[in-house]
């Protein structure tokens, strides 16, 4: 068995050194080895979105990403969103909004739409649809997801209006 | 003791019940805080890994462990499958071993070292065609070998009614199977521990019935109920495939008691969609009759189609669905298939005869130039037993349906839904639901502090289960939300009812309620006391006790009378004490558009119009409804297991290929509760599955009022589409 590596990264602005195995993915490498299970599995092939997270700003499916490829790199996961129990407006949107029902996918729609409003602060609901086409739901029928995001885009200008 | 009425209270007297509240638990799971059973990863935790079957029906002939158990970092291998007596495979995907080691890819490395050989023996897949299950000899026979179907029931006389009809339509219609696709798959995390410092099992089981699936661990291990716990706290769907302990969970809890470590056991998603449980499939010949005014005469229709191995197919005693004319001869046959098992799948039965009954009404609408809603009305007084108390809730759900969709503005005749390429039509279809609550404890609990809690050995299935219990104490104590606690996922509750059958909301609403009430009864006799009242005048509110609308004194005070034990109260199994009923109907219809060069179906818009009695939260409620429309368009336009009748095997097991919608292919989506007065007084009923029961018939009568070709068989892919148009 090939030997495991060591791999110093930045996970929501802590550094963090750790062991991986060369073909451990970077979303086993989250949950099970640092324990930051927030991020979740559906598929394992890039196929549901549910372990989205941030690599270096971009969005990534990270059951396609090696945890040996991080090194080096900046991750955000869905831990690093809310402040303890403080939720952002994404989060709060989704909350309100009834956009999660049994909630295992919602790390991921979370993670996508935090992309997408750095991206697009103003998404039209075709750009909103077409960017998180990636992310798979079982539960919620969609809308509520789209009217969340929606609700979210809005806050975060307020707010940002305010700020200046 | 303080005696309080049992009863919700009227209409309007409430500050939670009734309102649109955000779920309770929605921090934890909008943060990434909340634990799954797949996220349980305890120091120590052993990972494993499944060896599956890879062929329809076959006989495991070589089976050897001994180069897995040599690799290093493996800690045991369990076999579900022998070449002894117990070597028969009867599916692909079928489990043959586990290997449980350090991580994942060590147990992976050793299922790919089991020498694992097999005799292939010969299969059927094919759940539509009768006539090679028949060569096949896979259906039902008698002692003397004859062939007999599951169901032969004949009321009236058909023939001679439809002989008499004005109009007679005659079609071929079915529905595919389909998995259930939870987003977690099924499995457990069990940890054994001989220390005698609590149970000798803990199992974390992805589970719709915490309550119950503790007996099933004891007992396959010879254990008392009382020493197995099971937690489930959080769950990431079940849809009616997680009642069981599974021998999944058994392995995981053997291979922890062997190697003295928690063993987590989660199913790979090819294996979650092949091996625990599938939807059963229904094909059929119908003939239906009718006078000239639409007044259904006969219906004759003959169906088949596969729940696995077992032999069944969809209930043949509740065809046709919901309409119950006086002649009717109905055949069912089930085809034994070496497919995967079925397991309840969200509204058991009721969206394939559904399917099956409405695409029929409406094709005979057509053929009667009346618009299919017409129809239904013509026929609302010849309803099936079940669905008889609700004509006139589907009369009022029809028109309020209708004008959601704009249906007189819409509406056109069968195949005019215009000259282009892509044409536009209209469906509807109806359901009915039973929704009973059933026996079901919650345990209500009153501190000297002011805090307030109801436990029960329930679970939330993204429901909303938490959060109506939480909802129900803090009303009937008069307390803000997030004052009480409720508190479910683990069996050390009080019992609370398995999740399946939309009987959850109404069995812990009302066990809380009753609790509620009686726990502060006794705070009322204490509050009497000290503040020399009449203990009958009391009611709560506001965080405080009032008599007659004068405060006496702040819950807070009231609760300090408490002293060290807090008043617990534990509320019975739901009575009938009109708290909660069962019954409801439910209209659906859809607008969509079909691209008759691509075969692509568009959802423009589906209308949903719901009873379920009296609305706890009408947040979560809805939510339920969207959730049953989307399952409800998934298997009307893409979702369907595919077997391969050569190999035999479920080639789509993937997310990638068993096709399920994106956030880009749903539509407009409208849910609206109807909810008169008489429906707020007859209590609350369940809602999880009726909502996801006519979306599929609905959405097919649109494609045929769009195109005049009805696409027979659902799901309605694109090539079904292109194929059914080409034969027009
Ligand atoms: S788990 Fe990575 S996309 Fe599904
Ligand atoms: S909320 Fe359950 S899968 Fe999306």
């Amino acid at each position: 068995m090939a030997k495991k590596r060591v791999v110093t990264t930045t996970i929501n602005g802590d550094t963090h050194e750790f062991l991986c195995q060369p073909r451990q993915t970077l979303l086993e490498t989250l949950r099970d080895v640092l324990g930051l299970t927030g991020t979740k599995e559906g598929c394992s092939n890039g196929n549901c979105g549910a372990c989205t997270v941030h690599l270096n700003g971009r969005p990534v499916d990270s059951c396609l990403v090696l945890g040996v490829e991080v090194e080096g790199a900046e991750i955000r996961t869905i831990e690093g969103v809310a402040c303890g129990s403080h939720l952002d407006e994404v989060q709060e949107a989704f909350l309100e909004g009834a956009a999660l029902q049994c909630g295992i996918c919602t790390p991921g729609f979370i993670m996508q739409t935090e992309s997408l409003l750095d991206e697009n602060p103003n998404p039209t609901e075709d750009e909103i649809r077409f960017y998180l086409a990636g992310n798979l739901c079982r539960c919620t029928g969609y809308d509520k997801i789209v009217r969340s995001v929606q609700c979210a885009a809005e806050k975060r200008q307020t707010a940002n209006v305010g700020d200046h | 003791m303080a005696e309080r009425e049992v009863t919700w209270g009227p209409r309007g007297s409430h500050t939670l019940i009734g309102k649109e509240v955000s779920r309770i638990d929605g921090v934890e799971k909008a943060s990434g805080a909340a634990k799954y059973t797949n996220d349980m990863n305890q120091p120590g935790t052993l990972f494993a890994r499944l060896l599956t079957c890879t062929h329809a029906k076959a006989k495991v002939t070589r089976l050897n462990v001994d180069k897995a158990k040599a690799i290093a970092g493996v800690h045991t291998v369990y076999l579900f499958k022998d070449i002894g007596e117990n070597a028969e495979c009867n599916y692909d995907g079928e489990l043959v071993a586990a290997v449980a080691a350090e991580t994942a890819d060590i147990a992976e490395d050793g299922v790919r070292a089991i020498e694992v050989a097999y005799e292939v023996l010969p299969h059927v897949v094919d759940e539509q065609d009768l006539e090679a299950a028949r060569a096949a000899k896979r259906l039902k026979y008698d002692d003397d070998g004859k062939e007999v179907p599951l169901v032969d029931r004949t009321v009236g006389d058909p023939d001679k009614a439809i002989a008499d009809a004005d109009v007679v339509h005659t079609g071929y219609y079915g529905i595919h199977t389909i998995s259930h696709m939870c987003l977690e798959p099924h499995g457990a995390h069990c940890t054994w521990d001989e220390s005698g410092d609590g149970p000798k099992l803990t199992a974390r089981h992805s589970t719709q019935a915490v309550s119950t699936t503790g007996p099933q661990f004891a007992s396959q291990f010879g254990l008392d109920a009382s020493d197995v716990r099971v937690i489930c706290n959080y769950i990431g769907g079940g849809f009616g495939s997680k009642f069981a302990a599974d021998i999944w969970g058994w392995a995981a809890a053997q291979m922890s008691k062997d190697t003295g470590r928690p063993v987590r056991l989660m199913l790979d998603r090819a294996t979650e969609l092949k091996t625990p449980g599938t939807r059963p499939s229904g094909f059929a010949n119908v003939t239906v009759a009718a006078t000239k005014d639409g007044k259904i005469t006969a219906w004759k229709s003959h169906h088949w189609g596969t729940n696995g191995p077992q032999g069944g197919t969809i209930d043949g005693n509740q065809m046709p669905y919901v309409f119950d004319p006086p002649n009717k001869h109905v055949v069912s046959q089930g085809i034994a298939t070496d497919c995967g098992p079925n397991r309840a799948w969200r509204a058991p039965n009721h969206p394939q005869l559904c399917a099956i009954t409405d695409t029929a009404l409406t094709d005979l609408a057509a053929k009667l130039n009346m618009s299919p809603v017409d129809l239904y009305k013509a026929n609302l007084d010849q309803l099936d037993d079940t669905a008889k108390e609700n004509s006139k809730l589907y009369a009022a759900e029809l028109d309020r349906a209708a004008e959601l969709m704009e249906w007189e503005k819409k509406w056109h005749a069968h195949g005019k839904g215009g000259n282009g390429p892509v044409k536009r039509g209209l469906g509807v279809a109806l359901h009915r639901w039973g929704g009973q609550s059933v026996k079901c404890s919650s345990e209500v609990r009153i501190f000297a502090d002011g805090g307030a809690q109801a436990s029960i050995g329930s679970q939330d299935l993204g429901t909303g289960t938490r959060t109506v219990i939480a909802m129900v104490l803090a009303e009937t104590c008069g307390l803000p939300l997030e004052k009480v606690k409720a508190r479910l996922g683990s069996n050390e509750y009080v019992y609370g009812n398995p999740s399946g059958g939309s009987i959850t909301v109404g069995s812990v609403t009302g066990a809380t309620r009753r609790a509620a009430l009686e726990a502060t009864g006794i705070l009322f006799d204490k509050v009497a006391e000290k503040y020399k009242v009449d203990a009958k005048t009391l009611s709560l509110g506001d965080e405080a006790v009032w008599s007659d609308k004068k405060k006496v004194c702040s819950w807070k005070d009231a609760c300090r009378l408490i002293g060290p034990e807090p008043i617990t109260a534990t509320g019975p199994s739901p009575v009938a004490d009109g708290l909660t009923s069962k019954l409801v109907g439910g209209v659906q219809m859809a607008d969509v558009s079909v691209d008759t060069e691509t075969g692509v179906i568009r959802i423009n818009r589906m209308v949903a119009v719901q009873d379920c009695g009296l609305v706890i939260n009408e947040k979560t409620a809805k939510s339920q409804v969207y959730g049953g429309l989307i399952m409800g368009i998934a298997y009307a336009t893409n979702e369907e297991r595919i077997m391969d009748n050569n190999s035999g095997r479920y080639i789509n097991a993937d997310m990638e290929t068993y096709k399920l919608p994106r956030i880009g292919d749903i539509g407009e989506l409208i849910v609206e509760f109807y909810q008169p007065d008489s429906e707020y007084n007859r209590g609350v009923v369940g809602l999880g599955e009726p909502p996801v029961i006519s979306t599929g018939a609905a959405i097919a009568n649109a494609v045929a009022n769009a195109t005049g070709v009805r696409v027979p068989v659902l799901p309605m892919t694109p090539k079904r589409v292109l194929d059914a148009l080409a034969q027009a």
